[in-house]
């Protein structure tokens, strides 16, 4: 029963001007210390928030969230944030952005030299250390997103937690991200629960898909545990026909079982 | 060319897109293999624009001073002639620093003092107004509290203001002051109010994961992410207030250019007024600049 992270009956109930609206019923789900979660699922299905309450930023209506058996419910940095549109304060250089977070968290226990390194340390992690002196606004929204992910790392969090982390990219750019993440996984050996839209994404990634029914009162609908060896290789995994039936059981899942109604497809 | 053109425009619409549209345009590599005939009429485009930044307000300057010189000639006699004014302007800037006693000092001398006034209500206002529209931003109770009154006395000529101050103060210098005071404090509340509330919710997000404390929230986010706001909210003060300060000046009298057209307005020295007018112009097109590059300088989005 001692699960490294766990989502204990999680149900959330929005007050809105139309009267009360039930987003999530009984979410519940266990995930082992380093292991990379994805959570899939059509819009609107409640995916951000049931990240945003294991976040601490949302405060769920009933049951609750235990991080090393004790229980969270604000925010904090033992589970930093990757945010969608990157987040980053755009009067300060990447260097700065990345350094806020490394003397707020290690304020007490590192000195400033070895605070110094540590954030160069997390910007060469994901190949920035290069842009150290740039505002936000003169990168792209690859490095931008990049410079986030550092800024997350550097936090050193029990659980890494990514909302949709690389929507907004291109597809290249989004496929360089998605194995610069993979190396960093390998390395260090997060725990990741990450937000996507993207069924690649998820089955190349993930140790665990996590997939969604649609709302209102949402819920797991089915969790697919991808057996697929590590490091993942995406150009080989191709033509391998166990990832492309992981796919294809993602995919079934969001079009034959979950399809939206016609209407409401847009 | 044409397609560059428009892809130029679409960057500075929209910011968020600029990076990659930059990256795009460095991965094409153009730049070599640009014919010349493209640098030719760029050049030409240049010159044409630069003739019209020129050409086209002289023009305007020519036909205003021609109307002008048609009203001294044919509707009123007592507007003084351009070439007039003109010898009245180099007569007064011969010698603009002149001191030969109080009701006599030279033009740069009445500027300053009027800058003076401007500059010790507008700081004040600054310095009373940023912190109360921070907690108007902040706090929903504050800004209930004081929104109505702000509502009543926002759209007050701040000249109204004058005999309150005459009387609180005794005393003219300080009550020109606190019309300035009063002129600047609204636009400087209402933007800086408005500059909190529009601070993204993702940055408040990032500061909750942090645990950022209260102070930290507002030295280390709200106030850089309001900067902008409070910085448009003193530009504007400061263009009305150097309005303000003219007519004020000429209600108290004493030292300063709103005084000075007045007195000049006494003595029956209209060309003197007309210099002063432009002269006034002329300074608050340098206040505006000022201000300009220090929102320029703010603007993270440019960065």
């Amino acid at each position: 029963m001692n699960s490294y992270l766990s989502l204990e009956n999680i149900n959330m109930t929005f007050n809105t001007k139309s009267g009360a609206f039930c987003a999530l019923d009984e979410v519940s789900m266990r995930i082992d210390k380093g292991e990379f979660i994805s959570i899939i699922g059509h819009s609107g299905c409640g995916k951000s928030t049931v990240l945003n309450i294991v976040a601490g930023l949302l405060q769920a209506s009933a049951g609750g969230v235990l991080l090393e058996n004790r229980e969270v419910n604000t925010p904090g940095p033992d589970r930093a944030v990757v945010f969608q549109n990157h987040s980053l304060l755009p009067w300060l250089s990447v260097y700065d952005n990345v350094r806020l977070a490394v003397d707020k968290v290690f304020s007490s226990c590192k000195s400033k030299k070895e605070r110094h390194d540590w954030t160069v340390e997390n910007l060469a992690l994901v190949h920035m250390e290069h842009a150290l002196d740039k505002r936000p606004s003169e990168i792209s929204g690859g490095m931008k997103q990049r410079v986030g992910i550092a800024r997350a790392l550097a936090m050193e969090p029990k659980v890494l937690l990514m909302d949709e982390p690389f929507g907004a990219l291109d597809a290249l750019t989004r496929a360089h991200l998605q194995d610069s993440l993979m190396e960093i996984h390998a390395r260090l050996k997060n725990t990741v629960i990450m937000i996507t839209h993207d069924v690649d994404e998820a089955v190349l990634l993930s140790d665990r898909i996590v997939m969604m029914t649609n709302g209102p009162a949402a819920s797991i609908g089915e969790i697919l545990r991808i057996d697929l060896a590590r490091p993942r290789q995406r150009l080989a995994l191709a033509d391998d026909g166990a990832y492309n039936h992981y796919r294809a059981e993602v995919l079934r899942f969001l079009y034959e079982r979950q399809r939206r109604p016609a209407g409401e497809a847009a | 060319m044409r397609n560059n053109v428009v892809r130029l425009e679409k960057t500075v619409v929209d910011k968020e897109k600029a990076a990659a549209v930059m990256q795009q345009a460095d991965a094409s590599v153009t730049p070599p293999s640009m014919p010349p005939v493209v640098k030719t009429g760029n050049n030409r485009e240049r010159w044409s624009a630069a003739l019209k930044a020129v050409m086209l307000p002289a023009l305007t300057f020519a036909i205003v001073i021609a109307i002008w010189q048609f009203i001294h000639v044919q509707v009123v006699q007592e507007i003084p002639a351009p070439a007039v004014t003109w010898d009245k302007a180099v007569e007064i800037f011969s010698d603009p620093l002149a001191d030969n006693g109080p009701n006599d000092m030279g033009v740069a001398w009445q500027v300053l003092y009027s800058l003076g006034r401007v500059m010790a209500g507008f700081g004040l206002a600054v310095l009373i107004g940023v912190p109360i529209g921070f907690l108007m931003g902040m706090s929903p109770t504050f800004h209930a509290a004081w929104q109505p009154l702000i509502q009543i006395l926002r759209p007050v000529s701040p000249l109204a203001w004058l005999p309150i101050g005459l009387l609180l103060f005794r005393s003219v210098d300080p009550s020109a002051i606190f019309v300035i005071f009063i002129t600047c404090i609204w636009p400087t509340l209402v933007n800086t109010a408005a500059g909190v509330q529009a601070v993204p919710k993702d940055y408040l997000n990032v500061a909750a994961v942090l645990r950022l404390g209260k102070l930290e929230i507002a030295r280390k986010i709200l106030l850089p992410a309001t900067l902008p706001y409070i910085i448009t909210g003193m530009r504007l003060s400061l263009s009305i207030a150097w309005m303000v300060i003219v007519a004020a000046e000429m209600l108290t009298g004493g030292i300063g250019i709103g005084f000075y057209i007045w007195d000049e307005w006494n003595n029956l020295s209209v060309p003197a007024i007309i210099v002063c007018i432009v002269l006034i112009g002329l300074v608050g097109i340098v206040l505006d600049g000022i201000m300009s590059a220090v929102q320029k300088r703010y603007d993270y989005s440019r960065a």
